[in-house]
């Protein structure tokens, strides 16, 4: 994006819009219409290469007393695996460590493109990415409860409350609408809403430093105190990055916990 | 942020996307990619980790077994040294005392026979002693009476025709010295 802004610098398009998120296609080129082959999904495999051969390298011949990299490999399983899966689900979180792990450094490595120069969009700030993930803890935590509690009886557990008879008929509508129908919205919009907002600030920092300067020079302070802002904000979408894709996590591994629980 | 720009997009009119409906394209994409990610992390990496682990765990917990055992076989080792040594100072002890008992039984055998043969040598030497002395008397009593009487005639000048007489006087002195000499020897 910077790359087009300073090629562009003489004619800044200001503010930013939507469209600045959907780039021309590359394969077919420039193709506007065609979404096979983007900068995005270009990205997303490159992040999906990425992993699988960071963890096939690193763990090729696995030894008791690790190397770095494989110490590496098995601190960032150890981290979901313990932090975040045993510590929520107890025992059986191991059994649920592996997808967690796999979730988790996918969000990651997606989400640091946001920050990476050249790259500097999140593939997540494409709602299909994260409604994907969000649609498989969804369907994962109603078939993990309906497996724990048996068919149906799930959802006579997950809807009604320990609660007089008589608040019923307002818990359940509530519960249902919060455990149903929000949290696969809220977990994609959340992520992906992250990843948008993220790559608008930047947008707007940097074409508005520009866009200042076309306006008038005596503005370039203005402009310099505008860009200054662009590399504080990357730092804070640093943390936006790892703290939405901990959070994208610890919701899912949350909502196997609802499901797997025994009293409410 | 989001209703920012969607409102600042719905005011241009002319926005072709909408942000928040995703593009089915890239679902499938995603999914794909997604899937593959998945398959390959769960199924080859993973599940080895946790091998990894638990044979981590399984070598520390066989190491800390090991090393117990083999304390223990220590322990055990030293238990019966000791209780070896103990054995052997008791029998050492024991005889020790056997050879102190032996020692002293020898000793008092060979005083008491050393005492005997001194008395026996003694003995032998007192009687021999008391036949020379009986002997040497025997002697002395008959040199004497005659050495006696020579003496007598000599000074008397006489031949001692009176023999009879003569006889009885020596013979009573000569008696008369022998007991006063006995009893002197005894002595």
């Amino acid at each position: 994006m910077i790359g087009q802004s300073i090629v562009l610098a003489a004619d800044v398009p200001f503010p930013p819009s939507v469209e600045d998120f959907y780039l021309p296609s590359i394969l077919p080129w420039n193709e506007h219409n065609s979404y096979w082959f983007t900068k995005i999904t270009a990205l997303m495999w490159v992040s999906v290469a990425a992993i699988i051969i960071f963890f096939l390298v690193t763990y090729r011949k696995p030894q008791l007393v690790p190397t770095k990299k494989q110490w590496l490999a098995e601190s960032i399983y150890g981290f979901v695996r313990n932090n975040i899966a045993v510590d929520m689900l107890g025992k059986r979180g191991v059994n649920f460590a592996p997808y967690l792990t796999s979730l988790f450094v996918f969000i990651l490595l997606m989400n640091f493109w946001a920050i990476v120069p050249l790259a500097q969009i999140s593939p997540n700030s494409h709602i299909a990415f994260p409604a994907i993930l969000a649609v498989i803890s969804y369907v994962m935590f109603i078939y993990v409860g309906m497996k724990h509690h048996g068919g149906l009886k799930y959802f006579k557990h997950a809807l009604i409350p320990p609660a007089p008879w008589f608040i019923l008929p307002l818990l359940i509508p509530i519960e249902f609408f919060s455990t149903f129908l929000v949290r696969p919205f809220s977990l994609a919009v959340r992520l992906f809403a992250n990843m948008f907002a993220g790559h608008m600030l930047l947008l707007v920092f940097t074409l508005g430093g520009f866009a200042m300067l076309n306006a008038n020079v005596w503005f370039a302070p203005f402009s310099i105190v505008s860009w200054a802002m662009t590399i504080a904000l990357t730092f804070l979408e640093f943390l936006v990055i790892c703290l939405q894709a901990y959070v994208f996590t610890v919701l899912t591994a949350s909502y196997v916990q609802g499901a797997l629980a025994d009293e409410h | 942020m989001i209703t920012e720009v969607l409102t600042v997009a719905a005011e241009e009119g002319a926005t072709e996307h909408n942000p928040i409906i995703p593009l089915w394209q890239e679902i499938v994409v995603g999914t794909i990619a997604f899937a593959i990610l998945c398959f390959v992390l769960m199924k080859f990496v993973f599940p080895m980790m946790e091998k990894t682990f638990a044979a981590r765990v399984d070598a520390i917990e066989g190491g800390i077994k090991r090393a117990e055992a083999a304390q223990a076989e220590a322990n055990q080792l030293l238990e019966q040294y000791k209780a070896q040594l103990a054995e052997a100072r008791t029998e050492a002890a024991r005889i020790r005392d056997e050879a102190r008992a032996d020692a002293e039984g020898i000793r008092q055998d060979i005083l008491a026979k050393a005492r005997e043969e001194s008395d026996r040598i003694i003995g032998a030497g007192q009687e021999q002693l008391a036949a020379q002395r009986e002997s040497i008397v025997r002697e002395l009593r008959s040199e004497v009476g005659s050495l006696a009487v020579d003496l007598a005639g000599k000074i008397v000048g006489e031949s001692l025709a009176d023999e009879a007489r003569s006889r009885g006087t020596v013979e009573r002195f000569i008696n008369e010295l022998g007991t006063a000499g006995s009893a002197g020897g005894r002595r």
